[in-house]
Formats: structure tokens, sequence, C-alpha cells
């Protein structure tokens, strides 16, 4: 682990209030998880990558971007760890580096139809930008 | 009692989603509850921002509930969005000292805001102010016959510590509301798994398949239609097109019809 990653876990976990080390690896999460097929870190993995502090790899996953925030995970987690948490917070921490979105502004119009609910667009810009 | 209380349309029922929000004025004055909507209110953001060291993007939801708290009245919203964002939140400014105190040095209010305003979903009022037989002996057009499944979705329930809505895993207030409206609701096991939210924007496949899986457990479980109290949900399972899709519908406009009320015309 990196200096810079180690500020970067300590970052995280400001931001999601979650205590890694509780994780008993039962594997709940990555269970219950709606979109388990589109991760490549499994919500289950989270806790151990945050504790050895692999947060490069976690800002560069997949997962960060596919999690669709149902908090089915937070709900079953045994151990209140709470994966989507870990996972929102990476997330934001990337988001805060970058300083922008991770859907471009200017790829937005050529998706929305007629019938786009405003509740789609601010829940996509308050989760994929600064 | 006094059935007044202060409502949060929230942006999509301004919008997109009108009919959830002029069928639920219209259930509400039918029913004899006043829905004073909030002044100048502003868009919840859609999703509640995890982020304990942010207090900027919650603001806008803690002076839509310190305004209900200046009136004392309850605060009440139909789309479960802003029911979860509103609810989320105010349990920060209630038990969070570090976001309660900076979001009330921003906000100078006249007295702090400390999570005192009570939020509730419009089923929770119809359930617990109004009540279900009420609206049972109202129901002068029951739905009879109608096979019905509850979709609640993620945000309506979870996280259920928080917005202590109904049984994360087992709810059942909709199907109670369905038998209310003289419906027949039955139960299947998707109800509460996700459509895919906001991911539709971007990968509008993957929400497909998510929403392809409830619309096929619904369906052999003898549902013949769903309601929804999500615009978002609504949206993502009306733009399915494979097999198996039935037709979705508010939950407000299912207790229009069972009143006798048009949109925008009142009762029949």
């Amino acid at each position: 682990m990196t200096i810079e990653e180690a500020n970067i876990r300590e970052e995280v976990l400001l931001i999601c209030g979650c205590d890694v080390t509780r994780c008993m690896k039962c594997g709940k999460c990555s269970a219950s998880c709606p979109a388990y097929d589109e991760f490549d870190i499994k919500p289950h993995q989270f806790a151990s990558y945050i504790a050895r502090g692999d947060m490069y790899e976690l800002m560069q996953s997949k997962t960060i971007w596919n999690c669709l925030g149902c908090f089915a995970c937070v709900e079953r987690c045994p151990r209140d760890v709470r994966p989507g948490k870990l996972i929102d917070g990476v997330r934001q921490a990337a988001v805060r580096r970058r300083g922008g979105t991770h859907l471009q502004p200017e790829d937005i119009p050529s998706r929305i139809d007629p019938d786009t609910p405003q509740q789609l667009l601010m829940s996509v810009l308050r989760r994929e930008r600064k | 009692m006094d059935l007044t209380y202060s409502y949060f349309p929230g942006c999509t029922l301004k919008t997109k989603a009108k009919d959830l929000d002029i069928y639920t004025r219209e259930t509400a004055a039918a029913l004899g509850v006043t829905l004073v909507e909030i002044d100048n209110w502003q868009c919840c953001g859609g999703v509640y921002p995890l982020g304990s060291d942010e207090v900027g993007n919650k603001l806008a939801s803690v002076r839509a509930l310190n305004d209900a708290k200046e009136h004392g009245r309850d605060l009440v919203t139909v789309c479960s969005g802003c029911f979860h964002v509103l609810k989320c939140v105010n349990d920060d400014m209630k038990n969070v000292p570090d976001i309660r105190d900076r979001a009330n040095r921003y906000s100078q209010f006249d007295e702090p805001y400390q999570g005192e305003t009570k939020v509730l979903h419009y089923l929770e009022l119809l359930r617990d102010a109004v009540g279900f037989d009420t609206i049972r002996k109202k129901a002068e057009h029951p739905l009879t016959g109608h096979r019905i499944g509850a979709y609640y979705g993620c945000l309506l329930l979870r996280p259920s510590g928080i917005l202590e809505f109904d049984d994360p895993e087992d709810p059942s207030v909709i199907e109670d509301f369905l038998e209310a409206v003289g419906a027949t609701p039955v139960k299947y096991q998707m109800r509460n798994e996700c459509c895919g939210g906001y991911r539709s924007l971007e990968e509008p496949e993957f929400t497909n398949r998510l929403v392809g899986k409830i619309f096929a457990d619904a369906k052999t479980s003898g549902c013949e239609e769903l309601v929804t109290a999500c615009p978002l949900c609504f949206y993502n399972l009306q733009k399915y097109n494979g097999p198996d899709k039935l037709p979705v519908r508010y939950i407000s406009e299912v207790l229009a019809q069972a009143l006798g009320i048009e949109a925008g015309k009142g009762v029949r």
C-alpha cells in the first residue's frame, strides 16, 4: 500500500463510516446483489481490498459504476459492515479525484427519451459527478 | 382528527410523473386529507448522499423538513425516491451530531432543526391516518377480480432500520392497500428486488434483464398488472419490451379508480 493509497483509504472510511475489520466473509452481500454479474470485484471482496489498502484497484473497478445502490447488501449484512456503503465511498473518492463525471454531460442527450424521468438524471448526476 | 399535512411532490411529479401527483392530490381530497405543498421546495437529489463528510447536498431535504416543522405538520411524499432521501437525511439530523451541526450552521433557521419532523409516505398516511377500512367503505368502484402485484423495489424498504416502512424481506402494506380497493393482491418473490434504477441511462440492456426477471416472476405467480410508487421503477418497467410484460400503474391511480375519480375532473 502506497502513502497515497493509505490516504485514500482513510478518506473512504470517513465517507462511509464502516468498520471493515468486522467482515466475517460470509458472502451474503454477494449472494444478494442483483448486479453481481456486472462486477469485477465482488461485494464480499471489498472489505478485504480496503483492509489491505488496494485502493487503486478498487477505484479502477467496474464495480463502483455498476453498483445500483439498492441497499440489499446493506440490509442483509449480519455484521453491519454494509458493503454498499464501502462501494459508494470508493466511488466518491474516485469522482472527487477525477473532478468530473463518469458519464460525461455531453453523453447524456443521446440517451434520454421523452419519458426519461428527472429522478433518473438527478440520480446519475448526483452519483457520478462531484 | 386534523388531516392536514405538508406535501413534498418532488421534481419528477411535476413533469414526467404528473399522474402520480394529480391522483395523489385528488384521492387525498376525496378522503378528507389536506395536502399543503411546501413553498419553494427543492429537488431532494434523487439518491441519498451517503458521504458522511458532505452536507451541501443534504440541505434541500433539511429545508423541506424544517418547513414542515415550522408549520407543525408531518411531511408527506408519494415518490419512493423522495421518501427515501427525506427520511435518511432526517435520521442524520436526529442522530449524527456533525451533520446536524454543520447543516444548522449553514441554514440559520430561527431555531436549530434536530430531526423533529415525521416523514410519511402516502401509503402510511392512507393506512394509519385515513385507515384502509375507510378506503374499503369509500371504494364505490372496487377493482373486483383484478389480480394485481405490488412492486416495492428498493427505495421504500431499505435500509429498514431507518425507513421503518415495512418488513424489508416480506412487505405487505401495498397488498393490504390493494385489498382495500377491492383488488386481489398477488404476492411474488421479486417484488422487493431492484429494477436497475439509474443504470438504465447508461446500460438499458442491463436494467432490461433485471426487469425481465421481475415480470417473469410476477406473471408466473399470477399477476395481471403491477403497481408501484416510484417514477424511476415505473419508467424502467415501462421501457421493458420483452415477453411477460405486464401493464404498470401508480398506486394513486388505482386508488383514484376505486374512488371514482378521473384525473383533473374530481369524483365522477
